[in-house]
């Protein structure tokens, strides 16, 4: 996710919101590659007040809009609206106007969400909607912000260790074993989590510490994963998510589940369960004695 | 040569903890002339990097309203337990014991015919009975992962709601004592586990009359099984429970009735909040039924 738009760049209209169907007369109401302008005088059509933040890292703040919005529109149409209309520099990041790519995540209404997927419908035609940045990242422009923190936290993460007797095409898994795994694969990436968590939100000084919820539940994947090969590698996820990625800074409040687009179970599923491994590993004496004994006795 | 192949679940990473790189500290502001309009030295959401944005939130929703009760349900419990646990009477009307009272541990319990007297603390214990018990059920409660997310929202305001900017200006979270202790949850389960095989023993013994005679039943004993269901099912729900089943197995296909186990803990599990409100409900409702009966404000309407 890295295309930022900057610039006047008019929404090209085609099927995007389609996808979010809601409006059953949508179809022929706009065609397919006009500009989404305002169709005379159909239904559904209003002048909706938006407030959106502008600037920059030296400052800014909210700047008044009135913009047109049509039926079946999402928040990120209007925000193209807007850029195509009135405000040609307006920066904003977005890529597959899906819910897929992750890329157009900000805050409506002070709430973390993707712009492509908030539908204007869920707002009453009188409200006032404000559009700002995460919260939580340092801001590069408009709607933009750096998530680098992200990616840096990525890194810090080991990768998957291959088990060293499987070759290519050897590796045999069964679905009951990588069902957990995969409700976590179902991330975009979006980092809407790690912007919410207020570890990291509230406390800038924490962001050396804490992995933040997706990069958590990436260790959690690959503690549960059938075949990574880490313990025998030496490597302790568990030991070390609480160590060196920060787990004991979440106290569970679960904002990261919250906001998740893809509704995985952040918080029930993966770092509840890393917090039960992890006190498995550090924490329960009965656990680390029953291991010794099974230790000795093989 | 054989190349070494890598797990679909893989990411695009090499396979080693040598890539480790901790996140630099924030790099100073840079002096660019323009006064930043966050204020100077902030953190969190008004720190100099981060748009400017004066407000602490923008939500527009009652998000208070979440927090409040919450913390009102709890407060209101408490205040009851805390009455209920140093009164030290009233709990016993045959055949109904309080659940707050059971087993009842010290020679200075009422005697209950037939009831959970386990006199281990002798006549130096001069204090409500109902204290050496309730630490369990309390501890239980309290490092529960759900009431856990519901007193620190709710009481210490961390976060008060998601994306609303915490009031303090330190947070360590979980990492170190006392809040630390929260990983010994386990074990307040196994002790819960027993607590609630009494309570079930309670609920057998609610099938007698007056008169210690089986085979009879009241409203109280309704109450006391619409209880002793919730117990089981919110103390079955538990993380931690979850987790021993199967949760912490990492070859389910190879234990497959632990795993059948840890389906269904997980079915519970989602449900976890709603019985964690609905049990604490239950049992100080079964409480308040047996003071009632037991002060003689109301009579046990008997079914047979
Ligand atoms: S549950 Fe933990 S990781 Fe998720 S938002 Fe809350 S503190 Fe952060
Ligand atoms: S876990 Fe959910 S919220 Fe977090 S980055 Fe992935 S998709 Fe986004
Ligand atoms: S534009 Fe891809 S998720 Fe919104
Ligand atoms: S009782 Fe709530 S998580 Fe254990």
């Amino acid at each position: 996710m890295s295309v930022q738009n900057v610039g006047g760049r008019e929404t090209d209209g085609t099927d995007g919101t389609g996808g979010h169907g809601v409006a059953g007369q949508r179809g022929e109401a706009r065609p397919a590659n006009g500009p989404g302008q305002a169709q005379g005088g159909q239904s559904g059509a209003y002048l909706a007040h938006f407030r959106v933040w502008r600037g920059d890292a030296d400052g800014g703040g909210l700047e008044d809009f009135r913009v047109e919005v049509h039926e079946g529109e999402v928040v990120l149409d209007i925000i193209h609206r807007l850029q195509a209309t009135q405000a040609s520099d307006l920066a904003v990041r977005w890529n597959c106007k899906a819910g897929k790519c992750g890329s157009c995540s900000a805050e409506i209404n002070g709430r973390p969400r993707l712009m492509c997927m908030t539908r204007m419908s869920v707002f009453d035609r009188t409200e006032t909607v404000t559009v700002t940045p995460m919260r939580a990242f340092p801001v590069v422009r408009d709607l933009v912000t750096d998530v680098s923190f992200n990616y840096a936290k990525a890194r810090e993460v080991p990768a998957f260790v291959p088990p060293a007797e499987l070759g290519p095409g050897e590796y045999r898994m069964q679905q009951e074993d990588v069902n957990r795994s995969q409700e976590f694969r179902k991330c975009i990436e979006c980092f809407l989590c790690q912007n919410t968590c207020h570890v990291v939100r509230d406390h800038e000084e924490n962001k050396a510490a804490f992995a933040g919820p997706r990069f958590l539940m990436r260790i959690a994947e690959l503690d549960m994963h059938p075949l990574d090969a880490a313990p025998e590698a030496g490597l302790d996820r568990k030991g070390t998510a609480q160590d060196e990625h920060g787990l004991g800074y979440c106290n569970i409040t679960k904002c990261c589940t919250e906001v998740c687009p893809e509704n995985i179970k952040i918080t029930d599923n993966a770092l509840i369960p890393l917090k039960e491994r992890v006190a498995d590993r550090k924490y329960d004496p009965l656990v680390w004695l029953g291991n010794k004994i099974r230790r000795r006795g093989q | 040569m054989r190349l070494r192949g890598r797990a679909p679940l893989a990411l695009h990473r090499p396979p080693t903890g040598s890539t480790h790189r901790k996140y630099p500290p924030r790099r100073p502001t840079l002096a660019t002339g323009t006064e930043p309009s966050s204020q100077a030295g902030a953190s969190g959401v008004h720190a100099a990097s981060r748009a400017a944005i004066p407000a602490r939130h923008l939500r527009t929703d009652r998000w208070w309203l979440a927090p409040a009760c919450t913390a009102a349900g709890l407060l209101a419990f408490v205040v009851y337990s805390t009455w209920r646990a140093f009164a030290n009477a009233d709990y016993y009307h045959a055949p109904y014991v309080s659940p707050f009272y059971s087993p009842c541990l010290a020679q200075n319990c009422q005697t209950m015919h037939g009831g959970p007297n386990w006199e281990i603390f002798g006549p130096w214990w001069g204090l409500s009975p109902a204290l050496l018990i309730l630490i369990f059920p309390l501890g239980f409660r309290l490092t529960c992962y759900y009431y856990r997310k519901a007193y620190y929202r709710g009481f210490w305001a961390s976060p008060p709601a998601c994306a609303v900017a915490e009031p303090h200006k330190k947070y360590t979270g979980e990492t170190r004592f006392p809040l630390i202790l929260q990983n010994i949850h386990r074990y307040f389960f196994y002790f819960a586990v027993l607590v609630a095989c009494v309570l079930t023993f309670d609920t057998v013994l609610a099938f007698r009359d007056e008169h210690h005679r089986w085979g009879h039943m009241g409203l109280g004993t309704l109450v006391f099984l619409a209880n002793i269901v919730l117990i089981w099912a919110y103390t079955l729900s538990c993380h931690s429970c979850r987790h021993i089943v199967g949760g912490r197995l990492r070859h389910f296909s190879k234990h497959p009735v632990r795993y059948r186990l840890w389906g269904w803990v997980g079915k519970l599990n989602e449900r976890h909040m709603l019985l964690a409100w609905c049990s604490l409900f239950s049992v100080g409702f079964a409480d308040l039924y047996v003071y009632l009966l037991a002060t003689g404000a109301f009579a046990d309407p008997r079914f047979f």
